[in-house]
């Protein structure tokens, strides 16, 4: 298990020092800086349509670095290694995406509430806004990482990354906005969120094994 | 493993670690890459103790060679097998047996000398019998760096920094890919004495180089027979 | 050595049975696709006018067979690569390869002219229909498939991996499609069915009926001429790499 924790450290340390948090984040707010300016600064407006833009918005910042999750390692010849490492492929790419959640997702979702509060969120609504991105960034990093893992071997992947995603999110927008939706209307919505649960659930056990498959391939 | 060499080797080395497997099998290996056939028919046996050298022009199939043995790319014809472990050719799983040494090397800029052997040793399961960091940089020659970035390395330093797992996380089969490649005479010295080690411990060693190795006792040259 | 050659590297083996069979098929297929979609469409346009949707009701004979093979085609695709992976039978690649942009433009043809059936009813082209809008997405599965057959050089390589895509694809399409119906009720629950076939009597069953044969003719005698094209392609490939 050592080994799985020093892989996910070792991407955490890499993650942080090539400063993509920041980017991530300043990439967020920067989203949601737009906003008003194509729908106009009319507070009702923005509020009813936040939790649908700041999906958007998260989706879009995490979609920005998470092509460079496995192509790195694939240019630089680690993905060789991984291979070869004591822990099965389908564990190193868990360790990585973990490292990867936790050293961008979660910066991620620290700044969401600010993010909310510009779209005329009431700190009311925030605690409704993070549980429902909690339950469902998870399925995010897992299937775009099916995408970066199918593109790694593309040079300049990142838009492929973002099309071969995209259709995996559908789902997940779908009921995280609409979670998110009814938090605005005062309610806790179990059901959208069990579902969330339930597709970040699935996505961890399928994910690794078809990552691992598309990475072996990249590597012959 | 004599004490009269350079000593300090011996650390990191564990007594006999390479019991399993007895030896490495080649049995009719072909490979393609793309429309061309780099070689077919390779047959060839190792023992504990022995050194293949493979040698052959650029774009001979060295390389794949040296791959389709790590389990990296399965091979189209043949089998692969390590002792009496079954051939793993047709599952193209990556063996935990051999360490691979390749051209790109797999290092992190962003990280320090010190960090990269750190990690190297938790990432390979290294034992905790293993040396300290400072006598395994003094054993490749970076002694006092430490604290360097991996991204200000010459060329011949990150070679020989890459050659840390070898020294972390015994396995009985090295595969070097054109392992002289940018050192210099002390450097390619360090290859000599680590291989010279890992033999006499009874391991095994398949390299390709288009110089002549001086460790090995086999030799094998691709692409002569078109 | 040559002979070596197309044993290992099977993608580019010669597929001599395959191609005969082929040429043998090539014209029947084409000229049943061809029969069927000319008497279809014939059928098709003499139907009676629907009392509610008048003449726009004809558009169905295309819309309805069109989203059929959408659907089939991407079935297709992912058949053909299990049966590639699981029995290395670089046919099926071949085939899914040759199927993608077959099944992509009948996903094209089934939005065109779903927007074009629904604009006299909705009074707008587009309406984030639950139908349409699965197949909206579905038309990005496809597109991304070919996009990696594109963006990968290496053959063998592009072929496994748009195979991966494939199956993974495969099964998000009916995750896409309960996720966007349950998304659809909720939002407007009116229209969900306005795309919905009229009650269908003989009338309009059988020349839908002739349709959708018809556009499964056309589908595999489009997917047999791309393949037979693919396979003279890197046959053409090979002689170029030996010099000849």
């Amino acid at each position: 298990m050592s080994v799985f924790w020093a892989i996910c450290r070792q991407h955490v340390v890499l993650a942080w020092r090539g400063g993509h948090a920041t980017l991530a984040v300043a990439f967020l707010f920067i989203g949601v800086t737009l906003m008003p300016f194509g729908l106009g600064p009319e507070l009702a407006l923005l509020q009813a349509l936040a939790p649908g833009l700041l999906w958007v918005v998260l989706i879009m910042a995490l979609l920005t670095s998470l092509d460079r999750v496995f192509q790195a390692d694939y240019e630089d010849g680690s993905l060789d290694q991984m291979l070869l490492m004591p822990l099965p492929l389908e564990f190193v790419v868990l360790a990585k995406l973990l490292g990867h959640y936790i050293a961008l997702v979660l910066p991620l979702l620290l700044a969401v509430p600010l993010a909310g509060l510009l779209l005329n969120l009431a700190p009311a609504h925030l605690p409704m806004l993070l549980l429902a991105m909690l339950a469902g960034s998870p399925a995010l990093v897992l299937l775009g990482g099916i995408g970066a893992s199918l593109a790694v071997s593309v040079r300049r992947g990142g838009l492929l990354t973002v099309l071969l995603s995209l259709p995996f999110y559908v789902p997940v927008m779908i009921f995280g906005a609409g979670a998110t939706k009814q938090a605005l209307a005062g309610e806790i919505d179990e059901a959208r969120l069990a579902i969330l649960g339930l597709i970040s659930l699935a996505s961890l056990l399928a994910a690794p094994v078809a990552i691992a498959a598309a990475l072996r391939n990249a590597v012959r | 493993m004599t004490e009269n060499t350079m000593a300090k080797p011996q650390k990191f080395f564990l007594p006999n670690p390479y019991a399993e497997p007895a030896h490495l099998q080649l049995q009719g290996l072909a490979c393609s890459r793309g429309l061309r056939l780099l070689f077919e028919g390779i047959s060839q046996t190792l023992k504990g103790g022995e050194a293949l050298a493979l040698y052959g022009a650029n774009g001979s199939g060295k390389t794949s060679l040296l791959r389709q043995i790590a389990g990296l790319l399965p091979a189209d014809i043949g089998t692969i097998s390590f002792g009496d472990a079954p051939s793993h050719a047709p599952s193209h799983t990556p063996s935990r047996r051999v360490h691979f040494i390749g051209h790109a090397d797999g290092l992190k800029n962003a990280l320090s000398v010190g960090e990269t052997l750190v990690f190297d040793a938790a990432l390979w399961g290294a034992p905790k019998a293993a040396g300290n960091t400072n006598d395994l940089l003094a054993l490749l020659g970076l002694k006092n760096r430490a604290w360097q970035a991996v991204g200000d390395l010459s060329a011949g330093q990150r070679r020989r920094l890459a050659l840390a797992k070898l020294c972390l996380a015994p396995r009985p089969i090295w595969l070097l890919d054109e392992p002289m490649t940018a050192l210099d005479e002390a450097g390619q010295q360090l290859i000599d004495t680590l291989a010279g080690e890992h033999l006499a411990a009874g391991g095994m060693i398949v390299a390709s180089s288009h110089v002549p190795l001086g460790f090995a006792t086999q030799t094998l040259t691709l692409g002569a027979s078109t | 050595m040559l002979k070596a050659l197309e044993n290992i590297s099977a993608f580019y083996a010669n597929p001599t049975r395959f191609m005969k069979l082929a040429a043998r098929l090539h014209a029947p297929l084409w000229a049943v696709a061809l029969a069927l979609l000319a008497y279809g469409l014939f059928r098709a346009l003499h139907v009676p006018e629907d009392y509610q949707q008048g003449e726009t009701v004809k558009i169905m004979f295309v819309h309805v067979p069109a989203a059929w093979m959408a659907l089939f085609g991407y079935s297709f695709i992912f058949f053909a690569s299990v049966t590639a992976l699981i029995f290395r039978h670089p046919l099926g690649h071949v085939a899914a390869r040759a199927a993608a942009p077959v099944g992509a433009t009948f996903t094209l043809i089934a939005l065109v002219t779903g927007s074009l059936w629904g604009q006299p009813m909705w009074g707008t082209w587009w309406v984030w229909d639950a139908r349409l809008t699965s197949m909206l997405v579905l038309l990005f599965i496809y597109i991304g498939y070919i996009a990696i057959w594109q963006a990968i050089d290496e053959p063998t390589r592009a072929a496994r991996t748009a195979a991966l895509l494939a199956i993974v694809g495969f099964v998000n399409v009916p995750i896409v499609k309960f996720s966007v119906d349950w998304w659809n009720t909720l939002h407007q629950p009116a229209s969900v069915s306005r795309l919905a076939r009229p009650a269908l009597h003989a009338d309009f069953l059988y020349p839908l009926l002739i349709m959708g044969v018809a556009f499964f003719a056309l589908f595999f005698a489009l997917t047999l001429t791309r393949m037979q094209m693919e396979i003279l392609r890197q046959k053409l490939r090979v002689r170029r790499m030996r010099g000849n």
